[in-house]
């Protein structure tokens, strides 16, 4: 087995354990390359089935590429795909963009409260129907117990801490400093009613780990992350207002590989394109412990 | 891709992990330019001696901002391979994470400092790292600097330390008499000390093994789910588990445990991959089987070639606990081994293991931060292995409460039935079957099953016996042939000795039910009569279970050939030929084996009795 696929077997056994221990499981899925990478997984897990729904937090203001390729691949793998939105913020206008608040309260605002209401089932939930494509009122209105995320340890600062499966309480508060143990595969599957659980499969998986499987497994991901011939790509994604391009050249999914290997971007953060990671003192810890993924 | 290696420092608080550590990565060249020449500085201004452990503070700053990797691991990479360094937390209060992080490291190096000796944490971390199954274990005696290096000192830890060690069956790689501080024996060997032949620290972690994944041990698959994803007309049904030993191929016969149940592996079952020759432990499976037996999550599939797991309901385990509340013998507990998730009691403490002095006291409960040797005692059977045997399939957690709140591994399977008499005070005089079920939990029925010969009861009495007992229920097939074998054999098939047969069988059933089991009766009893006087003897849970199936496809299957001696006068008085069969007009339950499946039948069975059971 090489590393590849000792990470693959690891996160496979992490998602069947998920799918045995939780009714009312969900998978979050940003579009960007690592949750497409956990739903690629997933299909391993599951040999070409997606037995949950995959949920979006649709901020309205994600690259509109962003969410063709996101009901593409929904219907060309038939997913049970639901998003959900804040609503009331976007109508008040109280958003970034709208210039009513700063780039944190805007995260805070499109993505933690709708995630949080999102996913207890108290506001609305939309669903993809596979037929006409078009979005329709979800009837389920079920609160998700166990939420599968595509986080990575080595991303920033607070999500090294986490833990493979990490209870978050009734108001989504992640409890840093008291986690529970983990050790031998076995994991945090019971939970007392009104909490959930946050699934992490991908916590092992480095930035070069996830294109290396995308090249070896041939995923398909959304055009931005290459270079179109202005020298420059996304290396993360996000809303459009608050995420940049990097500089790079980099073409296909083989010379980001070359890219992040020889050590070009090795100086450069990962989130950097990200303006509201500087905005929070240069790390996620605010946002995260509220719920933001 | 090079090799990795997971290795863990351990020790007590204030015996210099991060010294040795912070002196390793600077000596070893593993440091950022210039970071060392920083730290010094600011040291300098603020008039602060210089210390290597700042080193590992300030890189944790460092990654922090995003960059490198992780807070509590550092990255550094030798000639040979690459290592990650998991700093565990010395303080007692952060034993939960040195066990997380513990559990995922390869080997260990315990640091002691020379000037105290085995300290508390020490001997609790050394223990730990026994129940976590860690072998490769070096122990670093440090601060030499501070003992003015003399050889007495090492010799005197290492002769302590090695007969702690050796109680809890670890026999260290190396002692090593270092100096963090000072940089001796880390990545540079020391002349200080001319009288040390062994390892440098650097030279020590280049000689562990990496551990190989068990392939050559007998399979041990526990399964985590039977899938069947009907979308897209897709009709496999997978047994989907990851391989803990062994491997596994298409063709290879399977047996089940704890059930027992065999198949044949069909095929090997992947998406977009090459279907391989074969599983290997390590490796998250799944495979189809040729027999559709009914499996489900919490069996280990095992290969009937090799060595049987062990089965059973009671085990002696040794165990940590990291709960807030005490683990005690009048509290519930979970226990989860494999994929199995059971019930569990704390039967009996032999020993306490205060980890810290390794004396034993005699106390019916287990602190926060302790271990012990005990007795567990589980709800229905899981299949295990013992440590030592097969290491992944010999360790659980224990769940209290929605925490985990302790590991262990199991050193001994236990005979369900060798109580220890003191403990039992168990008189059967003037116990009514209320005051039973009210101390065992457990309340007895009557399935009494009726139909033709060929209908189907024994085989659905069996299936159902089987499961109800996999699942705790006591539950006991009393079969109508093994009757007129034993306590009937002195019967007929006369009207009178058939209503005779059936009340001995009805008076049976009863004292059986009394006792607690759920007793099936499987009997043609063609009169209605006949039946209805047992439901009178059993008096009370009682469940009438018709076993429904016509003549014809009776005598088409003909089990026992005895449709056959029947129709050619071979024996007479047989119902359906030349003695009726009074179908019940109204049954508890009614199991059509024509129009379902073995399986349905036993589904639909084992539902109505668990209804019953719980006075629905």
């Amino acid at each position: 087995m090489d590393h590849l696929d000792k990470l693959e077997s690891k996160s496979v056994h992490i998602l069947r354990e998920a799918y045995s221990s939780f009714d009312k499981l969900c998978m979050l899925w940003s579009i960007g390359k690592d949750s497409t990478v956990l739903l690629w997984l997933a299909r391993k897990a599951f040999y070409g089935h997606v037995p949950f729904p995959l949920v979006h937090i649709d901020t309205h203001y994600k690259i509109p590429e962003m969410i063709e390729y996101r009901d593409r691949l929904a219907r060309e793998y038939g997913l049970y795909m639901v998003y959900g939105e804040n609503r009331e913020a976007l109508d008040s206008k109280n958003t970034f963009p709208d210039g009513k608040v700063g780039r944190v309260e805007c995260c805070r605002l499109l993505k933690t409260e709708a995630l949080t209401h999102t996913l207890n089932g108290t506001w609305p939930r939309y669903r993809l129907n596979l037929v006409t494509g078009e979005y329709e009122l979800d009837t389920n209105t079920d609160a998700y117990t166990g939420v599968i995320v595509g986080a990575r340890s080595d991303e920033e600062g607070s999500r090294s801490k986490e833990r493979y499966f990490s209870p978050r309480d009734k108001n989504n508060d992640w409890d840093l400093d008291d986690q529970p143990p983990e050790f031998w595969n076995q994991f945090k599957t019971d939970f007392a009613p009104g909490t959930h659980v946050r699934i992490h499969p991908l916590l092992d998986w480095t930035e070069l780990n996830i294109w290396e499987y995308i090249e070896r497994e041939n995923i398909p991901t959304v055009s931005l992350y290459y270079d179109q011939g202005n020298g420059t790509r996304y290396r993360s994604l996000g809303c459009a207002p608050c995420t940049g391009p990097i500089k790079s050249t980099s073409k296909n999914v083989r010379e980001i590989i070359e890219e992040l290997k020889t050590g070009a971007l090795s100086n450069i953060a990962e989130r950097s394109g990200r303006a509201q990671d500087a905005e929070d003192g240069g790390g996620l810890e605010t946002l995260r412990r509220n719920g933001y993924m | 891709m090079d090799e990795l290696l997971n290795i863990v420092t351990v020790g007590h608080v204030d015996h210099g992990k991060s010294t040795v550590i912070g002196r390793l990565l600077a000596d070893a060249g593993a440091l950022p330019k210039g970071k060392l020449e920083s730290i010094r500085e600011n040291c300098r201004r603020n008039s602060k001696p210089f210390e290597y452990a700042f080193l590992l503070d300030a890189l944790k700053n460092e990654q922090a901002q995003g960059i490198t990797i992780d807070t509590a691991r550092c990255f550094f990479k030798t000639d040979k391979r690459s290592y990650i360094i998991i700093d565990a937390p010395g303080h007692i209060e952060f034993l939960k994470n040195m066990v997380t992080g513990a559990s995922r490291a390869e080997a260990a190096l315990l640091v002691i400092d020379a000037s105290h000796g085995v300290e508390e944490n020490t001997r609790r971390h050394g223990y730990f790292l026994s129940v976590l199954g860690i072998r490769q274990v070096s122990v670093l005696i440090n601060k030499m600097d501070l003992a003015n290096y003399d050889e007495r000192v090492y010799r005197d830890i290492c002769s302590d330390c090695r007969t702690f060690l050796e109680k809890i069956n670890i026999s260290p790689d190396s002692f090593i008499p270092v100096s963090g501080m000072e940089g001796d024996n880390i990545a540079i060997r020391s002349e200080r000390m001319p009288w040390y032949k062994g390892p440098t620290v650097l030279e020590q972690m280049d000689s562990f093994a990496t551990i190989a994944e068990p392939e050559q041990l007998p399979l041990r698959m526990p399964v985590q789910g039977v899938y069947k994803f009907t979308g897209g007309g897709d009709s496999r049904r997978i047994v989907a588990g990851s391989i803990d030993s062994g491997t596994v191929r298409a063709g290879d016969k399977i047996v089940f445990y704890p059930s027992g149940k065999k198949t044949t592996v069909k095929s090997l079952e992947v998406f977009n991959a090459e279907v391989p020759d074969h599983f290997a432990a390590g490796q998250a499976a799944g495979f189809t089987m040729n027999e559709q037996i009914f499996v489900r999550r919490g069996e280990i599939a095992c290969l009937e070639s090799e060595k049987a797991p062990h089965v059973g309901v009671r085990l002696r385990a040794n165990i940590f606990w990291l709960g807030r509340q005490n683990f005690s013998a009048d509290r519930k507990y979970y226990l989860k081994c494999g994929t199995a998730k059971v019930e569990m009691h704390l039967e009996h403490i032999e020993r306490i293991v205060n980890a810290s002095n390794l004396s034993c006291q005699l106390r019916q409960y287990v602190e926060k931060n302790e271990a012990a040797e005990c007795v567990l005692r589980l709800d229905r059977p899981i299949a295990f292995d013992l440590a030592g045997d097969i290491d992944q399939t010999s360790r659980f957690v224990i769940v209290d409460n929605y925490e985990i709140a302790g590991g262990g591994i199991i050193t001994e399977a236990m005979n369900e039935y060798d109580y220890d008499t003191r403990n039992i005070r168990w008189s059967g005089a003037g116990l009514s079957a209320e005051d039973r079920s009210r101390i065992t939990g457990k309340k007895g029925l009557v399935v009494w099953m009726t139909g033709l010969s060929g209908s189907g009861k024994t085989t659905i009495a069996e299936e159902t016996e089987r499961r109800l007992l996999e699942e705790g229920y006591p539950a006991f097939v009393l079969d109508g042939d093994k009757l007129r074998h034993g306590l009937c054999s002195d019967l007929g098939f006369s009207d009178a000795d058939r209503a005779e047969n059936i009340r001995r069988a009805a008076e049976t059933a009863k004292l059986f039910r009394d006792s607690g089991a759920v007793v099936i009766v499987t009997l043609i009893s063609p009169f209605r009569s006949a039946r209805e006087s047992a439901r009178k003897i059993v008096s009370g849970d009682f469940m009438e279970t018709y076993v429904k199936a016509n003549l014809e496809t009776c005598i088409n299957r003909d089990p026992k050939k005895l449709y056959k001696k029947a129709l050619s006068g071979e024996i007479r008085s047989f119902t359906g030929i030349d003695s009726p069969y009074e179908a019940p007009e109204s049954p508890d339950l009614l199991l059509d084996t024509e129009r379902w499946n073995e399986e349905e039948c036993v589904e639909t069975l084992i539902g109505a009795i668990k209804s019953r059971l719980l006075g629905r």
